[in-house]
């Protein structure tokens, strides 16, 4: 079953339209809520005036940040940390009088119908206080008269540093030294089904419906931020139209189960508008980068040093995580004697960044790859020759996070594979010393990327099996299946260690926290991972079960009993099949016991996952438009689980990396802070007609530590995207861009300031 | 769900205008691809709608024996773009409509809510004034003709009043008879986009004597209003067919035109794509006119 293309095992329910999602569950006469939004960037609510919305006939109730708990709550979707230090941090109420951005959470109004809803909310009288608006991270951590939470005098969130070896030593013995600034910008995850979730009581609990990767997570928040036993909770999710990340959140549900306790404990909705989405919600971080590096006459890198300065904006929800992980990722992968790294998170009136595809990574590997393409532009070296020079051939180890390793490490195999696949060298020799409007370049970026989040957090998975009474099993995870294919691999694996067609597996897809094994979740690329080596020792366990009660049926001495295709084999022999195994474990009347089976595994493994991006660009130098000719994937992930639903996965991610390349930015109005392009139509999401035919492309190596030979591949596909496409400009076009997306008004720029047109 | 008070339906032209005269606050709603949009985002939320959908005689396409081709208001999209009249006569107009939006929008929304939603950036604009179109207006008593390029009066805003409404565009016989046009939308994607500006040229050369004896260039967001270029045309008109014609056209029309800056795109970015889009439209509408021409001339020998 492993390495086998089985179709999806949600495709015909989804396809058909039968899937449920967590709309088509609402509960008859819902409530509807919608929530208030703050029309300045920054400041106070000096007053706020209902008494019109309450009146307006259909008006259930208004509430406003007067009448919310006081406390304050995290909302990431981490797991729970036991010692403070590691806490995430609690800086959000419900609703707030101190508006930190612009549409920030300031009342709620609950009516019988959408409409009603939304014409209260104009009739509600706010009066501020403005402060000055900051957006940028650097001018933020100067401090400012109010800082953006009172905690954090300079608006810094956090800061990490490391160093490796002597910088100072290696940038003096260097032969060129090299300095470079690059920035990434705001980009929003785009999951087709917006943000929504119901929630309504039940015998004195609430209960919340929504479209999360977090379901346990979820619940655990509901009850810190209404300061309630989190027994109290219950959380069902049911399919989800995509996340990214944005769903590894605790965003609008809080909120809800405080407004359903508000009305009786009536079913209230919260669905946001596509709008909301993108203010109100999370973002990708936006990160600027210093980056120096000293290499010697023979392109050898002696010392290299990054600062980052991500902007976190508004509330610190993931957090210093993202910029941290970068931090990591550049001192693996590259063999650098000496590296120094420091990074900062800073509060700003941005809408607030979290998690999103990729964790940070896609943000250092846009600096980093542009980095070693431009250190290779001026020293005149091939940038893949340079890369080759340079990478770490084999295992190797994070300095600080044991066990973080490259256990198995296929790069130089996929820069063979994506050489190859673009013609590189045919190619570089081919675009070099363009001169005409329309010019042709190759690049490409690479990348590390990390499985899971041992032993920076914990990692734990819960898997349960029961046997039905013909041979077939039912498999529950806690893991969350949402759109990426988790659960068909799950049944792939269940089938596989027990030895049954997949056919014979049925996966619960919805998680309910009362029934639901637990598990932390969708993200970090870590269920087929850490959830996998639940499934796989559940599945096991099982098959042992099965066996021992078969010992009790099969008649006779047996060496040997082993479960192949729905039968037990008694010596080699057929001796009696699952089925009949199955009926007897339910009925027989002198020796009946159901065989289930249940694991709760904490993971304290973690493995390395890399690949690369290569590809061929066309730029139309007076109407400043690139058009991608070819792009190819190429991934170690160890085995792979399911060929196709892999490449599936490299597909969108090759898209997610093109679009953050080439044209996605959430751009914000200078004064205010709100966002001027937060729609469909203004945020450049490219559509079919921009997107070029996608290759991916795999190097299987088994990796020693994935339950199945496997390793990440959920989230490494958007990283090496736009670097690669950057990369191709530069050798198209001999401009190194600093900034992405590369976006006709900033290729005119660059050109007509280069003189190029 | 959307906010709308009150929907009255009309069968006729008649009884559009009465019910928009008998409800002051109503608006048209014909695709609703402009008008949805507008009551979603709040800016019309809570108005009432006449729905022009089921008035047969607005729909459609008629070439009369004049050479004036009436097109219904109501005509969608994609069926403007597939009609054998403009497919034949003015495929410019077609294809210019048919790089609105994406297929689903192409399919609902008409040519008439095109132009009379004002939006400079609309895809069928540029076209229309290099066609000279005329715009036949009903109102209850005998209606009006008004040249398009008198329709626009500012962003958003058009000529017409309460119980008035577009029937037809008219693109007359003598403005299109021996042109071809071309147009070329520049947005920041290849669909689901508007027009961060376009142009639409429409010419008409001596083959034999390789010369460009008329031209209309028209900009969609070079202004409030979509702009016709009368100073380059004017220039241009008589010029030999070659390399400084086209360097003029792209010079001209940067002097020409006056984009905003904004953040969607800055006034040099706009200028710069202005004179390379201007220039580029002008070739291919010539290319094309050289192509029937030789057409034209193998079928005479055959």
């Amino acid at each position: 079953m492993i390495g086998k293309s089985v179709p999806r095992v949600d495709a015909y329910e989804k396809v058909t339209g039968r899937a449920k999602f967590t709309d088509d569950m609402i509960l008859d006469k819902c409530l509807v809520a919608k929530v208030c939004h703050a029309t300045i960037g920054n400041g106070i609510v000096k007053s706020i005036d209902t008494s019109e919305a309450e009146a307006l006939d259909g008006v259930v109730k208004v509430v406003t940040f007067k009448d919310v708990p006081n406390h304050c709550y995290p909302t990431p979707g981490h797991p729970w940390s036991v010692e403070l230090a590691h806490q995430d941090v609690a800086d959000r109420n419900l609703l707030t009088g101190r508006v930190r951005y612009y549409g920030d959470d300031i009342a709620a109004v609950v009516a019988e119908d959408e409409v009603t809803a939304s014409r209260a909310l104009k009739l509600i009288k706010v009066e501020y206080e403005e402060y000055p608006v900051v957006l940028s991270p650097r001018l933020s951590m100067r401090g400012s008269e109010h800082p953006i939470h009172l905690d954090k005098k300079d608006n810094i969130l956090a800061r990490s540093s490391f160093a490796i070896g002597d910088v100072d030593k290696g940038l003096e013995d260097a032969a060129v030294q090299i300095h470079r600034s690059y920035k990434t910008p705001i980009v929003q995850h785009c999951h087709i089904e917006n943000n929504i979730s119901y929630a309504y009581m039940e015998k004195g609990r609430i209960v919340v419906v929504s479209s999360t990767q977090i379901p346990h997570i979820v619940r655990r928040v509901v009850g810190q931020a209404l300061g309630i036993p989190w027994g109290q909770v219950r959380v069902i999710k049911p399919y989800v139209g995509g996340g990214f990340g944005n769903k590894q959140e605790v965003l609008y549900e809080p909120l809800n189960a405080f407004l359903t306790m508000q009305v009786g404990g009536r079913p209230v909705k919260i669905e946001l508008t596509r709008e909301e989405t993108f203010t109100n919600t999370r973002t990708r971080h936006s990160i600027e980068y210093e980056m120096t590096a000293g290499v010697d006459r023979e392109g050898h890198l002696l010392a290299k040093e990054m600062t980052a300065y991500s902007n976190q904006g508004a509330y610190a929800s993931h957090g210093h995580a993202i910029a941290a992980n970068g931090l990591t990722a550049s001192r693996l992968q590259y063999a650098c004697p000496n590296i120094r790294g420091e990074a900062y998170t800073v509060y700003t009136n941005c809408p607030t960044a979290g998690a999103m595809r990729g964790y940070g990574i896609p943000q250092v590997c846009y600096a980093t790859e542009s980095f070693m393409d431009d250190i290779a532009y001026e020293i005149g070296m091939d940038p893949l020759e340079f890369r080759r020079k340079n990478l770490i051939h084999g295992y190797y180890e994070d300095a600080y996070l044991k066990p973080i390793a490259a256990n198995s490490n296929g790069i130089f195999e996929c820069l063979d594979k994506g050489a190859a696949y673009i013609h590189w060298d045919e190619k570089r020799k081919a675009y070099a010393d363009q001169t005409g409007d329309i010019r042709r370049g190759v690049g490409m970026a690479l990348f590390s990327y990390k499985t899971g989040v041992w032993p920076i957090s914990l990692e734990i998975a819960g898997a349960r099996l029961s046997l039905n009474q013909d041979g077939s099993v039912q498999l529950q995870v806690g893991a969350t299946e949402i759109g990426q294919g988790a659960d068909t691999v799950f049944s792939q694996m269940a089938a596989e260690t027990l030895h049954m067609d997949i056919s014979r597996v049925h996966i619960v897809t919805m998680q309910d926290t009362d029934v639901t094994p637990f598990d932390t979740g969708a993200y970090a690329s870590r269920q087929s991972f850490v959830t996998g080596t639940a499934v796989k020792e559940c599945a096991q366990l099982l098959k042992q079960k099965i066996l021992d009660y078969a010992r009790t049926l099969v008649p006779g001495n047996v060496d040997r009993l082993e479960l192949e295709d729905g039968y037990i084999l008694a010596d080699g022999r057929q001796a009696i099949s699952l089925e009949e195994l199955a009926m007897e474990s339910y009925y027989s009347l002198s020796n009946s016991s159901v065989l289930t089976a249940e694991v709760s595994r904490q993971v304290k493994k973690n493995t390395v996952a890399t690949g690369c991006c290569f590809a061929e660009v066309e730029v139309d130098m007076k109407l400043g438009k690139i058009k991608v000719l070819d792009i190819v994937n190429v991934h170690d992930s160890g085995v792979l689980l399911n060929p196709q639903l892999a490449a599936m996965q490299v597909h969108g991610g090759m898209s997610m990396g093109m679009g953050c390349g080439l044209s996605e930015q959430l751009l914000l109005d200078k004064k205010t802070g709100r966002p001027l392009n937060g729609t469909l139509l203004d945020y450049k999401l490219m559509t079919t007609m921009d997107t070029p035919d996608l290759t991916a492309e795999f190097v299987e190596l088994n990796d020693p530590m994935g339950p199945y030979g496997n390793k990440a591949l959920g989230e490494p596909p958007a990283i090496p995207g736009a670097p690669a496409i950057r990369n191709a400009v530069l050798h198209a076009t001999g401009i190194g861009f600093a900034e992405i997306p590369l976006t006709p008004q900033r290729l005119i720029d660059g050109f007509t300031k280069a003189g190029l047109i | 769900m959307y906010d709308i008070e009150n929907y009255y339906n009309a069968e006729t032209i008649k009884e559009a205008v009465l019910l928009l005269k008998e409800h002051p606050d109503a608006r048209i709603i014909s695709g609703g691809s402009d008008v949805l949009i507008k009551i979603r985002e709040g800016k019309m939320a809570g108005t009432s709608l006449v729905s022009i959908r089921d008035i047969k005689e607005i729909r459609g396409i008629r070439l009369m024996d004049s050479g004036d081709i009436f097109i219904g208001a109501a005509t969608t999209f994609s069926h403007v773009t597939k009609d054998p009249v403009i497919q034949k006569l003015i495929p410019v107009l077609g294809e210019a409509v048919d790089q609105v939006g994406g297929p689903q929008v192409r399919n609902i929304g008409t040519i008439g809510g095109n132009v009379c939603n004002g939006a400079v950036s609309a895809d069928s604009a540029p076209t229309l004034f290099s066609l000279n179109a005329m715009l036949r207006i009903a109102d209850g008593t005998g209606g009006r003709m008004v040249p398009i390029q008198d329709f626009y009066l500012g962003p958003g805003r058009v000529d017409l009043h309460q119980g008035d409404v577009l029937t037809h565009i008219v693109i007359p016989g003598k403005d299109y008879q021996g042109y071809h046009g071309f147009y070329i939308k520049y947005s920041m994607r290849n669909a689901m986009d508007i027009a961060t500006l376009s142009c639409s040229v429409v010419s008409r050369i001596d083959p034999q004597k390789k010369v460009l004896e008329d031209v209309r260039i028209t900009f969609g967001v070079a202004a409030p209003v979509p702009y016709r270029c009368h100073k380059t045309e004017e220039a241009l008109k008589g010029m030999e067919i070659g390399d400084e014609l086209f360097a003029k056209v792209e010079a001209l029309v940067r002097e020409e035109i006056n984009p905003r800056d904004s953040w969607r795109a800055s006034k040099a970015f706009r200028l710069q794509i202005g004179g390379e889009i201007a220039k580029r439209a002008l070739k291919e509408s010539i290319r094309r006119g050289m192509v029937d021409d030789e057409n034209a001339a193998g079928g005479e020998q055959s």
